[in-house]
């Protein structure tokens, strides 16, 4: 509600297009969500959220914006979606099917005062992240359904092509249909199987977006969607952990990369630029976690990254309480990666031939920071050739250009030194 | 509610350790509970298992003549063992069964909707 106000009183009366294009995306989740329920298909309900989309594009700027955009936006749509339906002999039958439900009264645009058992949007994340539709297919349709996004701007975010992203949407909306992939919230004792999609999607979204420079930014859409999880099951810790590891991992986003693009390492990056609201926000949440004490993999990541957040200089970081968090973390979730960053971390605490050790009992051969780190490792433990080796394959994996640069500096600095001590 | 094809295949030359006689009868019973279990509650609509494919005829019609084949139809190394048909609210339903029945005969299962039983509103 208060956002609303917001934007009612910053953008005076008449919004521009791009205006009216922000508050669809900010809304439309909700009115798709609602509309899917009411007519029982997600087409027809894209489809009238879209059509209402396409008359506030005209109304708004000329007449201002309504008192409850978001109310405005789900009875226009739902009252073009019957108009659509009226005009199709399958959708009138539909139509019949809906006859009571169209007579409910509770989105007529006035503010609600019952809040429903369950936010619709909650049926729609979990249809869109169900198991038995692919990872990509989950995370699409949770962008273009839930976070409103139009199929193109999910195709660029994600550097494909539209077509090919439709057809992708396309697919996996026919599966729900098909197979009839149940729009409804799972049960309690379900949640820990269908949980981990759903923030697994958000995640991943967020990954995407730190090597996207599409529009809108796909980071700022992760959180986004995080905080709408929040919203929607402020019971579940893991929620709560992802959209604080989310915050705190995007304070450090602008430092994360030099102008042309090539990484800065954590040691090195410039800890004044951090965004301390991020920061803030995400070790609040931390501690509400540590409080709550039922720790998962995304608050445990959290609680590590507020520990770097904490420390000023790189080398204030309290290395022996990050090791403790992987400890834990690889309790919970003993993946090599996990391994491979506690290893990072054994180094820091033991010295580099520790961490060498453990790296060295890793089967990461096609992951680029397992090489990186080799690669660091071995140039500390003065070992230069073989670092620059290391480097070369590192940068040979390595998925962006500007990742590439990074790691083949790190192999000449390396080749520099083996020229020193060969003294040539 | 919606019709779903329940099927498990061979896959020829995979090496996997003869069943004993108690395994074979273990198994059975196990099956023969999930059955009864599915046709309580409504769930069952029919069921089968497949002889080996070799035993299979293809009938096909080229430049109008009747051809058949012996031999099955797909020249991959997987090949339809037995199937279910069963009648489910939805895909977590079917699942739920499918889960069952995976965790009897310890191989995997397709689930695949029938066409044209779909034509309800999402629920």
């Amino acid at each position: 509600m208060s956002r609303w106000a917001e934007s009612v009183r910053e953008s005076s009366a008449a919004p521009d297009e791009a205006e009216v294009g922000r508050i669809f995306r900010e809304e439309s989740g909700h009115s798709v969500a609602r509309l899917i329920r009411v007519f029982g298909d997600i087409d027809v309900a894209e489809d009238a959220v879209q059509d209402a989309f396409a008359i506030a594009l005209r109304k708004w700027p000329r007449e201002g914006l309504p008192p409850n955009p978001g109310g405005w936006i789900t009875t226009t749509a739902r009252n073009r979606g019957i108009d659509r339906l009226r005009r199709e002999s399958r959708g009138r039958e539909l139509l019949g099917e809906l006859a009571v439900l169209s007579s409910d009264a509770d989105d007529r645009g006035e503010p609600e005062e019952d809040v429903p058992v369950h936010d619709d949007r909650l049926r729609l994340i979990f249809t869109c992240c169900h198991p038995a539709l692919s990872r990509e297919a989950q995370v699409a349709l949770t962008l273009r359904l839930l976070g409103g996004l139009s199929t193109e701007e999910v195709a660029r975010s994600f550097l494909v092509a539209e077509p090919t992203m439709a057809k992708r949407l396309v697919r996996a909306k026919r599966k729900i249909k098909a197979a009839r992939i149940p729009y409804r919230a799972p049960a309690d004792h379900e949640l820990p199987d269908r949980l981990p999609p759903v923030l697994a999607v958000v995640y991943l979204t967020y990954n995407a977006g730190l090597t996207s420079t599409a529009e809108p930014s796909l980071c700022a859409e992760a959180i986004r969607l995080a905080r709408i999880l929040v919203t929607l099951m402020p019971d579940e810790p893991e929620v709560h952990g992802l959209l604080a590891l989310l915050l705190l991992t995007d304070s450090r986003r602008a430092s994360r990369t030099r102008p042309d693009g090539s990484l800065v390492l954590l040691a090195e990056q410039d800890r004044s630029r951090w965004e301390r609201a991020s920061i803030e926000e995400g070790q609040a949440i931390v501690r509400r976690c540590l409080r709550r004490d039922q720790p998962g993999p995304y608050q445990l990541q959290a609680a590590i990254n507020a520990v770097h957040a904490d420390a000023a200089r790189f080398d204030e970081t309290d290395w022996s309480q990050i090791l403790a968090l992987y400890d834990q973390l690889l309790a919970l979730a003993p993946t090599p990666v996990v391994s491979l960053n506690r290893a990072i971390a054994i180094g820091e605490v033991q010295g580099p031939a520790a961490a060498l050790e453990l790296v060295d009992e890793l089967d990461l051969e096609g992951y680029y920071p397992f090489h990186a780190t080799r690669a660091d490792l071995l140039q500390r433990l003065g070992r230069p050739s073989e670092a620059a080796t290391e480097y070369e394959r590192a940068a040979a994996r390595a998925p962006t250009v500007g990742e590439r640069d990074f790691l083949r500096r790190g192999g000449r600095a390396a080749r520099r030194t083996v020229l020193r001590q060969t003294g040539v | 509610m919606t019709k779903y094809l329940l099927s498990t295949h061979t896959v020829e030359d995979e090496a996997r350790e003869p069943r004993t006689m108690e395994e074979m009868q273990e198994l059975g019973r196990r099956l023969a509970s999930i059955e009864r279990e599915m046709k309580s509650t409504g769930a069952w609509g029919f069921s089968g298992r497949l002889h080996e494919p070799d035993t299979a005829t293809v009938v096909r019609v080229t430049d109008g003549e009747v051809l058949t084949t012996d031999g099955p139809f797909a020249e991959s190394k997987e090949h339809l063992a037995g199937f279910y048909i069963i009648e489910a609210e939805d895909l977590d339903a079917a699942l739920g069964w499918a889960s069952k029945v995976t965790a009897a005969i310890n191989a995997p299962i397709e689930v695949r909707p029938f066409a044209g039983f779909t034509d309800e509103p999402m629920g």
